[in-house]
């Protein structure tokens, strides 16, 4: 018996007059729009975005809007702890220097930290998880006890320890709130490699004489990553709260303005005692704003991309 | 008597595959206090010997738990052999099973799962060009191998999704995926018991004809008598582990040796006879693994010992007390059974 | 007499897109003591039958027609009446009937329940009816004690079918029942269902995809495609002879062994099953037919007449001289 085509019948090719590339592009960007579409629908996540647009656009102006020289205690030519006004919109400090640049600019240090402290926790965490995952047995017991160690200790407090002993660099803050920040992004992504890895598409792969590495890139990873995407966004919110905790109590980097330095100043010079509250609440509230607001970017992401979370 | 080989066979001196008292074991789930070894575990494959002929469709048939989709995997290397060997082409398998791997392909009982959802079917079968790094333009290699697979025009296809294919054509993929690579060897299983029943006969008549033309080995596992029927050069039936008769379909299936054999065939349904439903049906526990019975693992069910036909072969004895081997009955056909032995001996000497 | 006087049926589910057809315009007859066999392949519409007899498909959907079970129509009931009707007048036994059984409830206990819930017993007597049960489906009486998980599939198949039975139905629609199974256990419960079935005189509607089963357990066979029975007739005589060509190509998909004509040719179709969102012109089966005319690509065939107590929808046996036959 002859073997015919598939499909004989059907309608002629669709594609054929167009290249491969353009039509990849053109699926990619309709996904894109269909993420777009979904994300629309939450309240949460549109106003975190619009909060975080205005705080990444403030950070990234900072230089336009308020020059550098402001922030120079020495260079500081504003009368001492005035409340807010139309020359000071937020106020001054005790060195006469302009809250609302110590904001602008401690926005571009605070944000700093955060992003870069969850990228760190994310490559671990990631990293450690798809190990764990994607390896199983032996290797998965080992690295989850060693997760687990590091979930049941107190982040902040191991967080004060490491900078205390490590010193107070920039570097030095991100590295210690990345690398206390990672245990629960490795659960994460450890659980959806584990489910990963029993789908037959994997064992296809392997058939084909795909080695460990590859299957993580082919298979593993375009898996976790929209996972690893939403968490990230999370802990950048805490990672901003930690970096604020620990300037406040003094283990920031000396050399630089963030809102949590900016904080740790007022209260050393008794701000609240002598009612500057501008000096305080200003600060304050940026660190309240932007971690809402990823938090709610976070959760709105996880809705969409966390399969769990998807059946409605 | 003795029944001809088919030409098909016949043609094949050299084994292709030749598997030699494979073994492979499952540990069991043991509580903390009971260490002991074997304890609970399930010897799925207990003492293979088989052998994959080029150009051969050999089919691999047996109840589900027989150990025969543990032991596809084994000759894939996904899962390793406790004991015993697996020779591709005279040589063993070693620890480096990349460049074997393009040799001997899959084809899954899943297709739907066996492609990434978020793949197209150009990037499916293009994934085994790449990790072997295969030279020569890709995308010609693609559609050459879609188009062989029997999706044509390739253009139509390259750019769809799993889930915009049927079940057929996603078989086809993963088929052609497979033959990117060029293999000697297909192993299927039950490749067409996910897919409806008037789109299984396009797949089978795929792979017959990647043998007839390529001379493409394929061993297809099935719980499907009359597919093998269908397909096979020889056939192959699996009993908790081991292989227990073996040989060209026509004695397998027509003149069944083993009584296992004979009760498969009883219960495949049969259309042109109404009383088939009438037909002894096997009785005892079915087939678990964990519990291998003594002697031949077939006993406690057998119904040639429980009939008393053993006995008059005065083979009882034997069956409750020796493993049975794989002996030849006749040329090419062999079982696993001391009344299949003993009947074909005394037609030997009269 | 007929348990069951189906007429016209046709279903359509609701989705985001519109209607979309299952069940276009299906009529058939089940009488007393008899097997009706429904085969056809995934999406043809055979299990939305099953289903729609006893009105258990989803909110929304559309069903119209005539559905007669013991003179009553099951179509026109009110809710109220449905329940009674369930059970009692017909029940169902489903594929994968095993994930039905709650796993934490001893199996004679859930079968009490169905007892009690339809009939004015005392749980005394629902328990007694509840061992008697299992023993007919050839399980020892000793386990109504037992929870779902001491149970094999092809027990927990058989509790099922006690369920079923528990009510005395007139009618019971088998859903694959054997499907999930392995061969050798789907053998044993096709046997018991086969036995229970004489014995107790039960009418029957079987729906597989599997041709070879129902020309075993069947006497009158329906073959259905793309929402419509396009043959049927005597079990025997459709699958011995089948008119329709989907119905030889289909007979076709399950190899016969010794049947020389198969060896190294499985049968089967091109091309695949269409999908019910976008059915073909004229005959939905033209794009796969072997005997394919200028015709059928515009015609929608109706039902002929073909051969003694037998109809098939296809243009070719018109050609042949055939009637139209008119619907029971």
């Amino acid at each position: 018996m002859t073997e015919p085509d598939a499909g004989a019948g059907a309608p002629t090719p669709e594609v054929a007059t167009r290249s491969a590339r353009s039509v990849v592009w053109a699926r990619r960007r309709l996904s894109a729009r269909r993420f777009w579409a979904t994300y629309r629908r939450s309240v949460m996540g549109i106003a975190g975005l619009v909060i975080l647009v205005l705080f990444a656009l403030m950070a990234l102006l900072a230089p336009v809007l308020v020059s550098a020289d402001s922030l120079d205690v020495t260079k500081a030519t504003g009368p001492i702890l005035a409340p807010p006004s139309w020359e000071y919109p937020m106020g001054t400090d005790e060195a006469g220097r302009s809250v609302l640049a110590l904001v602008v600019w401690g926005s571009r240090v605070s944000l700093a930290i955060g992003l870069l402290a969850a990228v760190v926790s994310m490559v671990v965490g990631a990293a450690i998880g798809i190990v764990a995952g994607y390896r199983g047995g032996r290797w998965d017991s080992a690295l989850m006890r060693f997760t687990d160690w590091f979930l049941v200790l107190p982040g902040l407090p191991l967080a004060i320890t490491l900078a205390a002993i490590l010193g107070q660099s920039m570097f030095i803050i991100v590295m210690v709130i990345g690398l206390t920040s990672w245990p629960w992004t490795a659960r994460i992504v450890r659980s959806q490699a584990l489910s990963v890895r029993e789908r037959p598409y994997v064992e296809r792969a392997r058939g084909l004489g795909a080695h460990d590495l590859q299957l993580i890139a082919k298979h593993v990873l375009p898996n976790v990553f929209p996972v690893i995407f939403a968490n990230t966004i999370l802990s950048i919110a805490l990672a901003i709260l930690a970096e604020s905790a620990l300037s406040f109590i003094g283990l920031g980097d000396p050399l630089r303005v963030s809102w949590g330095a900016t904080l740790e100043l007022a209260f050393d010079a008794g701000a609240p005692t002598i009612g500057a509250w501008w000096w305080i609440g200003f600060p304050g509230a940026c660190i309240v704003l932007v971690v809402l607001a990823f938090t709610m970017c976070g959760n709105a992401l996880e809705e969409i991309l966390n399969p769990r979370l998807r059946q409605r | 008597m003795s029944v001809p080989l088919p030409a098909d066979v016949a043609e094949h001196p050299g084994p292709l595959l030749r598997i030699d008292d494979l073994h492979v074991t499952f540990a069991g789930r043991h509580r903390v206090l009971e260490r002991r070894a074997h304890q609970g575990s399930a010897r799925a494959v207990d003492g293979v010997d088989l052998e994959l002929g080029e150009g051969e469709v050999l089919a691999l048939a047996g109840e589900s738990g027989c150990g025969k989709t543990t032991l596809a995997r084994a000759i894939m290397g996904f899962v390793r052999p406790d004991r015993g060997t697996i020779e591709f082409r005279g040589k063993p398998l070693g620890k480096d099973l990349r460049a074997y791997r393009r040799q001997v392909q899959m084809v899954y009982q899943d297709p739907t799962g066996a492609l990434n959802p978020r793949q197209t079917v150009y990037d499916s079968v293009a994934e085994g060009l790449r990790i072997h790094k295969v030279p020569g333009d890709e995308e010609e290699l693609v559609r050459r191998a879609l188009a062989r697979a029997g999706l044509r025009p390739p253009e139509r296809f390259l750019l769809r999704f799993p889930h915009e294919l049927s079940g057929g054509q996603r078989q086809r993929v993963v088929i052609a995926g497979a033959l990117a690579l060029e293999p000697r060897v297909i192993v299927a299983d039950e490749p067409v018991s996910n897919l409806d029943a008037s789109v299984r006969g396009e797949i089978l008549r795929l792979l017959l004809r990647l043998r007839r033309e390529d001379r493409i080995s394929i061993l297809i596992v099935t719980h499907d008598l009359a597919l093998a029927w269908s397909v096979a050069d020889r056939v192959a039936v699996m009993y908790l582990g081991r292989i227990v008769e073996v040989g060209p379909t026509r004695d397998v299936l027509l003149e069944p040796r083993h009584p296992y054999t004979r009760a498969l065939l009883d219960v495949v349904p049969d259309a042109n006879d109404a009383e088939s439903l009438d037909r002894p049906l096997l009785t005892g526990e079915p087939p678990d693994p964990t519990r291998i019975p003594e002697a031949c693992r077939f006993h406690p069910r057998c119904p040639a010992l429980a009939d008393g036909r053993a006995a008059e072969a005065r083979v009882d004895g034997a069956c409750r007390a020796d493993d049975p081997r794989l002996e030849p009955i006749v040329a090419g056909h062999l079982a696993a059974c001391h009344l299949a032995t003993a009947r074909s001996d005394a037609f030997r000497v009269p | 007499m007929s348990v069951l006087e189906v007429s016209d049926l046709s279903v359509s589910y609701a989705t985001r897109e519109g209607p979309v057809p299952a069940v276009r315009g299906v009529s058939f007859d089940i009488d007393r003591g008899q097997v009706l066999g429904l085969a056809g392949e995934s999406g043809c519409g055979k299990s939305t039958i099953g289903l729609g007899l006893l009105r258990l498909l989803p909110r929304g959907t559309e069903m119209r027609g005539r559905v007669m079970l013991d003179g009553a129509d099951v179509l026109a009931m009110a809710p109220s009446e449905l329940g009674a009707v369930r059970w009692t007048q017909a029940s169902i036994v489903f594929q994968g009937a095993q994930h039905a059984l709650d796993p934490v409830i001893r199996v004679g206990d859930q079968i009490e329940e169905a007892i009690l819930a339809h009939r004015p017993v005392s749980r005394r007597d629902a328990a007694g009816r509840a061992a008697e049960l299992l023993e007919l489906v050839g399980l020892p009486a000793r386990r109504t004690r037992d929870f779902p998980n001491e149970f094999s599939g092809g027990q927990k198949q058989r509790v099922m079918i006690a369920m079923a039975l528990a009510c005395d139905p007139d009618l019971v629609i088998a859903d694959e029942p054997t499907t999930a199974l392995d061969v050798m256990v789907q053998a044993q419960v096709l046997r018991l269902l086969k036995n229970l079935q004489t014995e107790l005189g039960l009418s029957m509607l079987f729906i597989t995809h599997d041709l070879s089963v129902l020309a075993q357990v069947a006497d009158r066979l329906a073959v259905m495609y793309a929402g419509r029975i396009v043959e049927e007739g005597p079990a025997a005589d459709v699958f011995a002879s089948p008119v329709h060509p989907y119905t030889m190509a289909l007979a076709g998909a399950f190899p016969r062994i010794g049947d020389e004509s198969f060896v190294q040719a499985p049968g089967g179709l091109e091309g695949d099953p269409p999908d019910p969102r976008d059915l073909p012109t004229g005959c939905s089966f033209h794009p796969r037919c072997s005997r394919v005319m200028e015709r059928c690509r515009t015609v929608d065939p109706p039902s002929f007449a073909a051969g003694a107590d037998r109809r098939a929808e296809c243009l070719l046996l018109e050609d042949a001289g055939a009637t139209e036959s008119v619907p029971t």
